[in-house]
């Protein structure tokens, strides 16, 4: 209020010669309005988001306590005390390690192919409108498109409703994400380092690979850990691929058939005993605290490789 | 400054034979023939979208990276087309150093700024010895010995552009282009980049663009003054207008144009 007072003085002297009203009192006041609106748009998402976990943790935290490691390392069962998460955590760490592993390599290697080689070519024109256009695709989709190439037409390689069909599902799902995240990452490297290193002498790819690529990791790494984390919430396409619900046995190898947290999940809440609704809410706390595990493992990743520059 | 005898190494570098510049179907600078003298500095001047720095990125086919530019008519270094199908744009730019406007050290130490063109161009011999030898001929050395592990954004405005320098130079050029390389750089940096390319046009051919006319005068054996016009769609068309000496470029240049520039008279 001050600041306002006292430019009021300031005002009064030079108003009378200038044809200004500059109304500084009402440009605060705006600034206050949109400051508050900012703050409760803010809040409006976090308490939403607390009042989620904080419900969760009520339901679920006592039976996840209460068992503590036979919830985590127990295989599914018909009675609701002596049911684990075992191979439904398993089932979802391995679909995210064959997500991972299929989806990294071709969503890097289609974003650099874009960004650095592409051009204006009407074929990279052509791949990045069907990229927009598959980012768009509702998940439950790609679980249709998974049936039918992952567990039909390829059912020698992938052994049909199995562990591997599914990963390679919602590495598809995950793939336009992580395209546009390397683009992203890649635009953001200035274009002076790209000239220093032609200037050089240096071809195409040592560019990318000794300039372009290192500045873009983090933001890359970042991308793609963001778009894991959204694969391992996935249910939809699992659904469609053929989970099964109750596993009690780990798959020994990628054909196997399988199950994930977000299955069992479904599974448990769709249950009429009030006791699998707990161990529903256990498996979520489970599911959330891999899901922030990830999340710190990316943020800890591109602090890493961005204080090595 | 000028000699009328061709001495050794007095030879042309550069011969540009009537071309134009296009970037897609526009003509952004047409009409240019010069011969760029060898261990000479040539300055190129004139107002801002004359197309010198255009000119300029053709020497290494720098221009080649944007799809839509191409040129017209020929630029030969040392009798060769540069822009021949033979003729490798990689191994062109190796010979062919550059250094731009702001300085640009890669986001490494400022060794590995030094060693990275010479490795990826297969240098065999002592790395460290490179490092120092390029450090010392872009009069840098003293000021970073200590530091080489040292990223090489750490250092002030003016060393970057000598480290880009003592870069360039790594790889054993035999031309250096040098594109407005003192603009962000205060007097006192200005002067030591301006001295060091006294020292470095004994072993480099070295043509700068520059907008500062001053510069031009101090450093440059050779200016070439662009201008631009305006086009009937609104952008501008650059084109060469006057080629000479330095001094008589500043002192009893031929085209009236030119005498209004350098006087500072425009239009």
């Amino acid at each position: 209020m001050t600041t306002a007072d006292s430019s009021k003085d300031l005002n009064q002297i030079s108003d009378s010669a200038s044809g200004f009203d500059s109304n500084l009192a009402g440009r605060y006041q705006q600034d206050k309005i949109f400051r508050i609106a900012a703050l409760i748009a803010t809040l409006a998402g976090l308490v939403v988001l607390g009042f989620l976990v904080f419900d969760i943790l009520v339901d679920g935290l006592g039976r996840l306590l209460q068992n503590f490691p036979s919830f985590i390392n127990s295989f599914p069962s018909r009675s609701a005390d002596r049911a684990g998460v075992l191979s439904a955590l398993v089932g979802s760490i391995l679909l995210l390690i064959i997500t991972a592993l299929a989806a990294f390599p071709l969503g890097v290697g289609t974003g650099i192919f874009l960004q650095e080689f592409g051009g204006d070519s009407w074929f990279s024109k052509f791949v990045e409108v069907n990229i927009g256009n598959l980012a768009a695709v509702p998940s439950i989709i790609y679980g249709l498109l998974g049936l039918t190439v992952f567990v039909d037409l390829l059912f020698n390689v992938t052994g049909g409703r199995s562990v591997v069909s599914a990963g390679l599902t919602l590495a598809l799902l995950i793939l336009p994400v992580i395209i546009v995240a390397t683009r992203e990452a890649m635009k953001a490297v200035p274009d002076s380092l790209r000239l220093a290193g032609f200037a050089l002498g240096s071809t195409r790819w040592q560019v990318i690979w000794e300039h372009v690529l290192p500045l873009a990791l983090p933001g890359i790494l970042t991308g793609t850990i963001l778009a894991l984390s959204r694969a391992i919430g996935e249910t939809a396409p699992l659904i469609v691929i053929g989970a099964a619900t109750f596993v009690p046995f780990l798959p020994t190898n990628l054909k196997d058939s399988f199950t994930a947290l977000p299955i069992q999940i479904f599974n448990w809440t769709s249950r009429p005993q009030a006791a699998f609704h707990a161990n529903a809410a256990a498996a979520i706390i489970v599911l959330m605290v891999l899901l922030l595990t990830m999340n710190a493992g990316a943020i800890f990743l591109r602090n890493k490789f961005q204080s090595e520059r | 400054m000028q000699t009328n005898s061709p001495a050794v190494g007095t030879g042309t570098a550069f011969y540009v034979d009537n071309t134009d510049y296009y970037y897609g179907s526009f003509q952004a600078v047409r009409d240019v023939t010069l011969d760029i003298p060898e261990r000479k500095i040539t300055a190129f001047i004139g107002p801002s979208g004359c197309g010198k720095s255009t000119v300029l990125r053709c020497f290494n086919r720098l221009n080649d990276l944007i799809p839509s530019a191409h040129i017209k008519g020929r630029i030969t270094y040392r009798g060769v087309d540069i822009y021949d199908k033979g003729v490798d744009p990689i191994d062109l730019r190796r010979n062919i150093g550059m250094v731009f406007q702001k300085p640009n050290p890669f986001p490494k130490s400022i060794y590995e700024n030094i060693a990275f063109g010479a490795r990826i161009n297969g240098y065999k011999g002592d790395m460290d010895e490179l490092v120092e030898r390029s450090l010392r001929a872009a009069a840098i050395w003293d000021e970073v010995k200590d530091k080489l592990k040292e990223s090489g954004l750490s250092i002030s405005g003016g060393q970057q552009q000598r480290l880009c320098i003592a870069r360039a130079i790594a790889i054993e050029p035999q031309v250096l282009l040098m594109d407005e390389p003192c603009s962000a750089l205060d007097p006192i940096s200005t002067r030591s980049v301006e001295e060091l390319m006294q020292e470095l046009k004994e072993r480099y051919t070295i043509i700068i663009v520059t907008h500062n006319m001053q510069q031009a005068t101090r450093v440059s054996d050779m200016t070439a003054f662009f201008n631009a016009e305006p086009t009937e769609k609104g952008g501008k068309q650059g084109y060469l207008v006057e080629y000479a000496p330095t001094q008589t470029i500043f002192n009893s240049p031929q085209m009236e144009a030119t005498q209004d520039y350098v006087s500072g008279r425009f239009g």
